[in-house]
């Protein structure tokens, strides 16, 4: 049975719909593989009796000849994502034992499509880190090890559990979210595909808020076309979030395949930053090289903002989350700590309930708020988001697409750079451009680098325009044709 | 710009987190580095700019002033951490 973990969730799917095999059998082979992979701290939350459960309807609804597009599929989800009756924490304490009595939109989408949970995956708290280490239940490791080499490293984040999950064969896909780079970093840590949609896509509703006007949810899968069936089924308009968008979802599969001959590609001149390690310079170039042997033409542009995307993120994204995380006040629901008065109370629980980096970021955003430094950094940072975004409006007069590397390194070792904040967030700083700009951006694993870990390429595209990705997506996975997987330890 | 350690103190209890006395000066130089870093910003000329407040270009959609969903107390206090009946039991708010 343990070769049904290993398919890709499009030859899963139509494996269930010949009766190959059933989604209780695969559901248990998946069931068996997370049990056995405790070792990466993937999954926060095993769910393996609601799993068989829903397997089994699944089975009985295929029989009665109503299967879904998803039908029988199993999948992990981030614990961000609030699923009725199941314990939701977003990776933090302050949440404690949560069940919340009401499913996300996003979550619901895949139940009504036919999909079969297998539990909640670890993440960094409130999705704020890029390491998975701020989780309050641990961090999680990658499956990934350097050649001959047995540190643990970090599977990236904050989608760190989605992503090893992923690699891992745990899952035939995740849910993930990505505020700054959260789905795309740890896709490129992984060898995964992640894609974060346009910002309005995928509903918010009922997924644990961070930044608000950047947050947005999106899957993560082993191929590009898995990534598109999931991203089907997970986006549409939800009148319960005033920010998601009254348009129709494509089917984002039928993009795969596609000919890409003829788009014009533009490669961003500041993406080409001071220390970049070679070898991705070296698979850039590789990159411009194969969507060039496809029939695109390539165009050197220009987004001059660029380098002033991480610190304006670092305004609003912990000004929004100074806001959001208000709530955790310990009244209503999650941990409370009893103090001497009211305020006492909210203190203690608050300063118990949430980890350093939060706590960091709280304060930050507090800060930048608060009375006589508004104008001077929030308004500033806003304003300078409108510039970015101008960039790229510019950048797609002239080109169809963006090609750049995802992330400025590969999985480095857990506990390397948690002493530094600024030096754990330029992790980010090829993805975060496109959140303040709420453009669609793609994460495609594309070769190894000389250790034998794995790294992607990006693509950005215009609003609403996932299909060109899907297509662009696909160019690349078939030119890189990356078949790597990690050696198995755990 | 540097952050003090009175200035973490004031913040810190505007955001309601209790930070003991011996991590502030620690507080205020994180907070310090991660400031300077973002002083860059300041480089860029804004000058007429309109603060982009949304990712989405659309206005705020409107809806039926209607109570959709509610009236069933026993879903919303679930996850009370006290209760008393269908109230949420909280500490003293007038002295």
């Amino acid at each position: 049975m343990s070769d049904l973990t290993k398919l890709t969730l499009k030859a899963a799917l139509d494996g269930l719909a010949a009766k190959s095999f059933s989604s209780v059998e695969i559901t248990r082979a998946h069931v068996e593989a997370v049990e056995a992979a405790r070792a990466l701290n993937a999954f926060v939350l095993e769910t393996p009796e609601k799993a068989l459960e829903m397997a089994e309807a699944s089975d009985a609804r295929r029989a009665n000849g109503s299967a879904g597009p998803l039908e029988g599929a199993p999948l992990g989800i981030k614990d961000l994502f609030c699923t009725k009756g199941v314990r939701s924490t977003a990776g933090s304490k302050i949440i404690g034992d949560f069940i919340p009595t009401y499913e996300s939109t996003v979550t619901q989408n895949l139940w009504n499509d036919g999909a079969v949970m297998l539990g909640k995956l670890n993440m960094d708290e409130f999705a704020m880190g890029s390491s998975n280490e701020t989780s309050a239940w641990g961090p999680v490791v990658n499956p990934w090890r350097v050649a001959g080499g047995n540190a643990k490293l970090t599977p990236g984040g904050s989608s760190g559990g989605s992503a090893s999950a992923v690699a891992a064969e745990l899952c035939l896909g995740a849910t993930a979210t990505d505020t700054g780079g959260s789905i795309r970093q740890p896709a490129s840590f992984t060898g995964t595909v992640g894609i974060k949609p346009t910002y309005g896509r995928c509903s918010r509703w009922g997924v644990v808020a961070f930044a608000s006007s950047l947050d947005q949810a999106g899957p993560m899968t082993r191929t590009v076309e898995d990534a598109a069936i999931l991203l089907t089924s997970m986006a549409g308009h939800d009148p319960k979030d005033s920010t998601s968008l009254p348009v129709d979802t494509p089917d984002f599969a039928s993009f795969v395949g596609k000919s890409v001959k003829g788009l014009r590609i533009g490669v961003p001149k500041e993406y080409r930053v001071d220390n970049m390690p070679p070898e991705i310079d070296a698979l850039w170039e590789q990159g411009i090289a194969w969507l060039k042997d496809a029939g695109c033409e390539i165009v050197e542009v220009s987004l001059p903002h660029t380098k002033y995307a991480l610190p304006a993120y670092y305004i609003v994204a912990p000004a929004e989350a100074s806001s959001n995380l208000a709530r955790y006040d310990g009244m209503r629901y999650g941990l409370r700590v009893d103090g001497a008065n009211l305020t006492d109370t909210y203190e203690k629980s608050r300063a118990e309930g949430f980890g350093a980096e939060v706590k960091r970021r709280i304060l930050i955003g507090t800060y930048v708020l608060s009375a006589g430094y508004y104008d001077a950094y929030y308004l500033k940072a806003l304003k300078v988001r409108r510039r970015i975004a101008d960039d790229f409006d510019q950048a797609f007069e002239k080109v169809d697409a963006l090609l750049t590397p995802t992330a400025p390194s590969a999985a480095f070792s857990l506990g390397d750079r948690s002493d530094d904040p600024v030096a754990m967030y330029l992790n980010d700083i090829f993805t975060v451009t496109v959140n303040l700009a709420g453009l669609p951006g793609m994460s495609v694993p594309a070769g190894l680098d000389g250790a034998g870990l794995p790294l992607g390429l990006q693509l950005i595209g215009r609003a609403l325009d996932e299909g060109t990705l899907f297509s662009l997506g696909g160019a690349l996975e078939k030119a890189a044709d990356f078949r790597a997987k990690p050696q198995k330890w755990w | 710009m540097a952050i003090d350690v009175a200035t973490v103190r004031k913040v810190a209890r505007l955001a309601r987190i209790a930070e003991p006395e011996d991590r502030l000066e620690t507080l205020a130089k994180e907070l310090s580095g991660i400031m300077n870093w973002i002083e860059q910003l300041g480089e860029v000329d804004t000058d007429g700019v309109e603060p982009m407040t949304s990712a989405v270009h659309m206005p705020a959609p409107m809806r039926e002033d209607v109570v959709t969903e509610g009236g069933d107390p026993e879903v919303v206090l679930s996850n009370a951490p006290k209760r008393a009946g269908n109230f949420f039991v909280v500490p003293k708010v007038l002295e």
